[in-house]
């Protein structure tokens, strides 16, 4: 079967082969946890807890801020000893709780659910909601949200992201060699919640094991098709991923929910299995530690609020010649120079890369207007415009260029012979505009 | 073998962290090297006075765009292999037998005027090497359109003037184009290798075609443009070309005649100056071969190309402005 994509977009080396083999490894629990209270979008949680309090695992310790909000617990056991402001990867400063593991690893109770598809769709729902489960592969939009659509939004099709277009990283490759059956029976409790008969996986093509360990699990599911996918980038962007798979387009400013669909990554899936069939709340996640500037690239089930340094003494250390630390992948990811930063729900990738493989931001040139830009953009804007009169300070023309419509992939920057900051030039004039 | 590193140390910017190898010099030189073939010919047929003139049009090119950088105070770019392009390109559309001058002259006008004077690479509305020729042209009509017979041997030997096969269709027609060349075949056969009067590099479409191809094969151009040229022109000449009334023309002693090949392939091609979307590429390349035809049937000079290039570049900001890409995900239009 020819391999489903979208128009557009462009292939830089994945460099998945640093940690595609590597099975996901338990990372030793921190000492310290430093977990923030908002890892999500939306309103940040109000602690509900003090200082001095003992917590338990998996314990509520950030009270949802509202509807658009996700719990937050705790990840080891031990005694809550500070709240303070850190650094999150954005450059933003956010409320933590900081616990003290006691290294006993109690438990919270959990309510245990072999009969979990016996649930009704809203009470699977409410599992969800308290595990503060949200979208993994970096969005981090709060799953339960994407779980009510409106009565006028009908949705027929739940959708798994394990594209994992964004080079390097490896995460959803291995949960979904390693858990196939987890991951499946997580997109059948959305299938249930969202009283859904069509479930798609969408993998891309490099990853030929986890098309294969999952064709298996999906083997007995006349309602679940595992679709395996060109290796573009961005082909997990959500839009291009329903385009391909389901040749709906969604319409310009709006969401998939007004294709139908609802797309939730593989990591999400797997923590939504567990949360119904355990009651276990989000409190670690897969994360790849990969790039040139690690001695031993890896994946780690580490638990949120790990310190980045932790994981990356781990995987062996830096090598010689690291230079750049990236939560996420390449194309969309958050450099960071401080290495307490924790690992946090979104964190599906600590990235070091070498002298050798980052780009230096150099000096860049004029646009030559080659069109490369527009050619690559999967959004079928022209960048090339939109960073020339960002640059020239005409803010307010860029509506006309379909501004809002980009969702900063990056795709054009990485293709751009100028060395263009295109895409820093568009975020720069979608804050200056006046919508 | 862990390293400590100090937090200090690394570096933090903004995504995306990878950029792919493709920069503006390695695109201007791998442009440069795609008319080494049509260059090499250009030597073979018409000796080292190819080396000389293409030689002058790049000295004076990268001359003129150092020195206008240097009085505008800006950074000095001659590296990136744009103005180096430029010369190549301004000397392979000069006969061979311009006076030093000519070459001289019009790559000022080409990189100092047309380039530099709009804002530098990226800002000019024409294509420099264009508007230099057009420049000399009308400045010396006649040493710009004396012509060389082609000798592959060296300058001065045996070396007549005559007319290019555009110009003598245009003055005598078709027939008495096939009573110099010969029968039919012949006529083709020569013009697809180059053996006839003309530009330096324009002669040998075989040449100007591998490069084309190299270009195609990289993704450095796409068909756009050249082939919505060429098929216009094929199209009109066949049309109206004829004397004997409509659909008489010959298609073919067109698309491989004057600087057609050279000016689809490698002049209405340059990304600054043509339009960046592919459904506006079309209607660009379609505009030139109209314009080629109508200046080669209709008006006074044998050749158009250069003047038809021209005239699109002036419509460039216009078609990119009103055939954008399309925006995914955008709703149909009603009623507009």
């Amino acid at each position: 079967m020819a391999l489903l994509t979208f128009k557009g977009g462009v292939h830089p080396p994945d460099h998945k082969e640093l940690s595609a083999g590597s099975p996901i490894k338990e990372l030793e629990p921190p000492e310290q946890a430093v977990i923030p209270l908002s890892q999500h979008i939306g309103a940040p949680c109000s602690p509900a807890v003090e200082i001095g309090q003992e917590v338990r695992k998996g314990q509520l310790i950030g009270e949802p801020g509202g509807f658009v909000s996700a719990a937050v617990h705790a990840s080891v056991s031990g005694k809550v000893v500070a709240m303070k402001d850190i650094l999150n990867p954005m450059g933003r400063m956010v409320r933590s709780v900081v616990v003290q593991n006691d290294k006993k690893e109690e438990w919270a109770p959990l309510q245990d659910n072999p009969d979990y598809m016996k649930l009704s769709p809203d009470e699977l729902k409410e599992k969800i909601k308290n595990a503060g489960i949200v979208g993994m592969g970096g969005a981090t939009f709060p799953t339960h949200v994407k779980l009510s659509p409106p009565k006028e939004k009908p949705i027929d099709v739940v959708i798994i992201n394990g594209a994992e277009c964004e080079p390097y990283l490896t995460a959803d490759h291995r949960l979904m060699v390693e858990s196939p059956g987890e991951v499946l029976e997580g997109l059948k409790i959305l299938m249930k919640v969202l009283g859904v008969n069509k479930g798609y996986v969408g993998i891309e093509n490099n990853k030929p094991d986890a098309i294969e360990k999952m064709r298996e699990a999906a083997s007995s599911e006349p309602h679940i098709e595992i679709v395996a996918l060109e290796v573009k980038y961005p082909q997990g962007a959500e839009k291009m991923l329903i385009k391909a798979i389901t040749d709906r387009e969604v319409p310009a400013g709006g969401l998939p929910m007004d294709v139908g669909v609802v797309v939730q990554n593989v990591g999400t899936a797997f923590a939504v299995y567990e949360a119904c069939r355990y009651g276990k709340p989000l409190i670690e996640r897969v994360v790849t530690v990969t790039g040139h500037g690690i001695a031993n690239p890896s994946n780690f089930r580490a638990r949120i609020g790990t310190p980045i340094r932790e994981l990356i003494d781990a995987a062996g250390g830096f090598t010689q010649d690291a230079v750049k630390v990236v939560l996420g992948g390449p194309m969309m990811g958050f450099a960071v120079s401080d290495l307490e930063i924790p690992v946090t729900k979104g964190t599906s990738g600590v990235l070091v890369l070498s002298k050798s493989e980052y780009a230096p931001a150099e000096k860049f040139g004029p646009c030559i207007r080659c069109g490369r830009c527009i050619d690559a953009c999967p959004m079928g804007l022209m960048p090339s415009m939109l960073s020339i009169l960002s640059e020239k300070g005409f803010y307010e023309d860029t509506k006309e260029y379909n501004i809002f419509d980009c969702f900063e992939c990056g795709t054009c920057t990485y293709v751009c012979p100028a060395k263009r900051p295109i895409v820093q030039l568009i975020r720069l004039a979608k804050m200056l505009v006046k919508r | 073998m862990a390293v400590a590193k100090k937090e200090q140390e690394l570096i933090v910017s903004v995504s995306p962290h990878i950029r792919s190898e493709e920069s503006t010099s390695r695109i201007m030189w791998t442009v440069t090297l795609s008319l080494l073939p049509a260059f090499a010919m250009a030597v073979y047929y018409f000796g080292p006075r190819a080396v000389y003139v293409t030689a002058l049009c790049i000295v004076g090119s990268l001359f003129s765009e150092w020195l206008v950088q240097r009085m505008a105070g800006k950074e000095i770019t001659i590296k990136d292999g744009s103005a180096f392009l430029t010369g190549v390109l301004l000397g392979l559309n000069m006969p061979s037998s311009v006076p030093f001058y000519i070459p001289l002259v019009a790559s000022f006008v080409a990189v100092a005027i047309t380039k530099q004077l709009f804002g530098g690479l990226g800002y000019n509305i024409f294509n420099p090497a264009l508007i230099g020729r057009a420049f000399a042209l009308i400045t010396w009509p006649r040493a710009m359109t004396t012509w060389f017979t082609p000798t592959a041997a060296f300058m001065g030997m045996d070396a007549t003037t005559t007319a290019t096969p555009l110009g003598i269709m245009k003055e005598e027609g078709v027939q008495k184009l096939l009573e110099v060349f010969g029968d039919k075949m012949t006529l083709y056969t020569k013009l697809l290798i180059g053996y006839r009067a003309g530009s330096l590099g324009e002669t040998s479409v075989i040449a100007l075609l591998i490069g084309a191809a190299f270009l195609l094969y990289k993704r450095y151009i796409s068909w756009h443009i050249p082939v919505s040229f060429l098929a216009t022109v094929g199209v009109l000449t066949w049309i109206f070309g004829g004397k004997e009334g409509l659909f008489t023309g010959d298609p073919i002693v067109h698309l491989l005649s004057g600087g057609l090949m050279l000016g689809a392939w490698f002049m209405a091609t340059d990304y600054v100056t043509c339009p960046s979307v592919k459904k506006g590429q079309i209607i660009f390349g379609i505009g030139c071969g109209f314009l080629t035809a109508l200046i080669r049937l209709k008006a006074g000079y044998p050749e158009g190309v250069m003047f038809a290039i021209l005239l699109m570049n002036c419509f460039t900001p216009l078609i990119d402005r009103n055939l954008k890409s399309r925006v995914f995900g955008a709703r149909k239009e009603a009623g507009k």
